[in-house]
């Protein structure tokens, strides 16, 4: 019985995981073209990237996922979205490196404008392209300011995968409530279902000691 | 000739004038320095000096070629405006050191970056970095920071950042060294360090642009003396003479509220 609820989670935890890695790597360069659109020197650009940044992080990230996943087949009679686990997955990819985009952005924006502006005039100063002030000069300090909020939103990203469930996504805690009803032969297990938090507990875990890592690496300048 | 050539500069911010009718010389060799109350302007200009700030008037000469002339776009190019830069350097009142580099690293980094534009960078890369690091080994020596090369900023007290700020400046080989109040984030006890390193560039004849507070150091130090306020230059002469004897009343006024406070 414990390897096949073993086998089962695994499984899930394997479309959690897949989930997390697109969602970053889709969200992590997306959040910075939403980052210089919310501090563009074109006012419409600036409010209207400002405008979408407020109702992503305005509302739910539940509804917008019901709302990718059910809205677009309610508009164009047929789901844009291939059916089975896939089409949900793609949603989900899309939802999420929207939602995460948006956070992202103003994350990334309290790093930039962190950077005092005399470090540019400096590199201004001495010469440099504004391309190499950006590259040997600003873009180190923006990251050291940013690993802290950056690592608190990524582990909430872990487990915010879970939400997916709410469209039927395939993932751990959808494989360990499929226990508890009717599946691999057995109903009514509940372990399974709290088995899944030792799941995420280990890989935050993982993400907490890197995120610790990296900060000590940039703990050698102030 | 003169060295530098500053001719009816003005700009303002919004409809604050902050710089009127700005106009001075000074010859190769010379150091300048430029007192004044805060907000009469001094930082402005050498901020327009070193093209952080665009004048709204007026042109920069430097032997004799125009660097900026506010009737001229062409000389505004942002491409051209990185060289014509170099004919200055400039000494920040807080520093600016970049703080993920070591001292010697911020000495040479720009040297090293515009290095990369030479031609024959790639066949001598090795042997033109190893130059510029023993360039940027002799100034840290010359600023006393011959043991501090590794250190980071944050490991270096302010005298030690600002010395390293001056090496920095140095390492691009300027025509013109610019101070905007080096010493004024210091505690008292560090500026002494910080003046002693400009009064051995001064002696070895580096044409300087020095905005300070310190009225000593400014009568003993510099040749000229230009007193500014409310974005005008008031008075200008010999340091000892307009600090000892100032012909205009806002100087004698502004030399004597000095001279009660310290």
């Amino acid at each position: 019985m414990f390897l096949t609820v073993i086998g089962a989670l695994n499984e899930g935890f394997l479309q959690t995981l897949k989930l997390f890695g697109v969602t970053l790597l889709g969200a992590l360069p997306l959040g910075l073209v939403v980052m210089f659109g919310s501090i563009c020197g074109f006012t419409p650009l600036r409010w209207l990237t400002r405008t979408v940044v407020w109702i992503i992080r305005g509302t739910p990230l539940m509804l917008q996922l019901i709302i990718i996943f059910y809205i677009p087949g309610k508009l164009l009679d047929a789901s844009p979205w291939p059916s089975g686990e896939d089409g949900r997955f793609m949603a989900a990819c899309v939802a999420f490196i929207i939602n995460y985009a948006c956070y992202f952005s103003e994350i990334y924006r309290g790093g930039v404008q962190g950077v005092p502006v005399g470090q540019q005039e400096a590199g201004q100063v001495l010469g440099m392209t504004k391309r190499q002030i950006f590259f040997h000069i600003t873009l180190l300090q923006m990251v050291k300011r940013i690993v802290p909020p950056m690592s608190n939103e990524i582990i909430t990203l872990v487990k915010d995968t879970s939400i997916t469930r709410i469209i039927s996504m395939q993932e751990i805690i959808w494989a360990g409530y499929a226990f508890l009803k009717t599946s691999h032969g057995y109903s009514g297990l509940l372990w399974p279902l709290f088995f899944t938090g030792v799941y995420y507990l280990i890989f935050s875990g993982l993400l907490t000691l890197l995120f610790g890592w990296i900060e000590k690496k940039l703990g050698y300048f102030r | 000739m003169a060295m530098l050539q500053v001719q009816n500069l003005e700009k303002h911010f919004g409809s604050t004038r902050v710089l009127e009718n700005i106009s001075f010389d000074l010859q190769e060799g010379q150091s300048l320095a430029i007192i004044g109350s805060s907000g009469s302007g001094k930082t402005t200009l050498l901020r327009c000096l070193n093209f952080l700030e665009t004048p709204n008037q007026g042109k920069i000469l430097v032997k004799g070629e125009t660097l900026f002339d506010a009737d001229d776009p062409a000389t505004q190019r942002e491409s051209e405006v990185r060289k014509k830069r170099l004919h200055f350097g400039m000494v920040f009142q807080s520093f600016n050191l970049f703080p993920q580099y070591t001292a010697l690293k911020n000495v040479t980094l720009a040297k090293e970056l515009l290095a990369q534009e030479r031609k024959d960078y790639k066949q001598n890369k090795k042997q033109i970095l190893e130059e510029i690091q023993q360039e940027g080994r002799k100034l840290l020596e010359q600023m006393g920071l011959a043991q501090r090369e590794n250190h980071y900023p944050h490991q270096l007290s302010g005298g030690q950042q600002q010395r390293v700020a001056i090496a920095r400046a140095l390492a691009m080989q300027p025509d013109i060294l610019c101070f905007d109040e080096p010493t004024s984030a210091l505690d008292p006890e560090l500026t002494g360090e910080v003046l002693k390193v400009i009064r051995g560039l001064a002696q070895q004849k580096t044409t300087m642009i020095i905005v300070t507070h310190e009225m000593a150091f400014a009568r003993d130090v510099a040749d000229q003396v230009l007193f500014m306020d409310g974005g005008v230059i008031v008075e200008r002469g010999a340091a000892r003479q307009v600090i000892e004897h100032p012909q205009e009343e806002r100087t004698r006024q502004f030399l004597s509220r000095y001279a009660e406070n310290s």
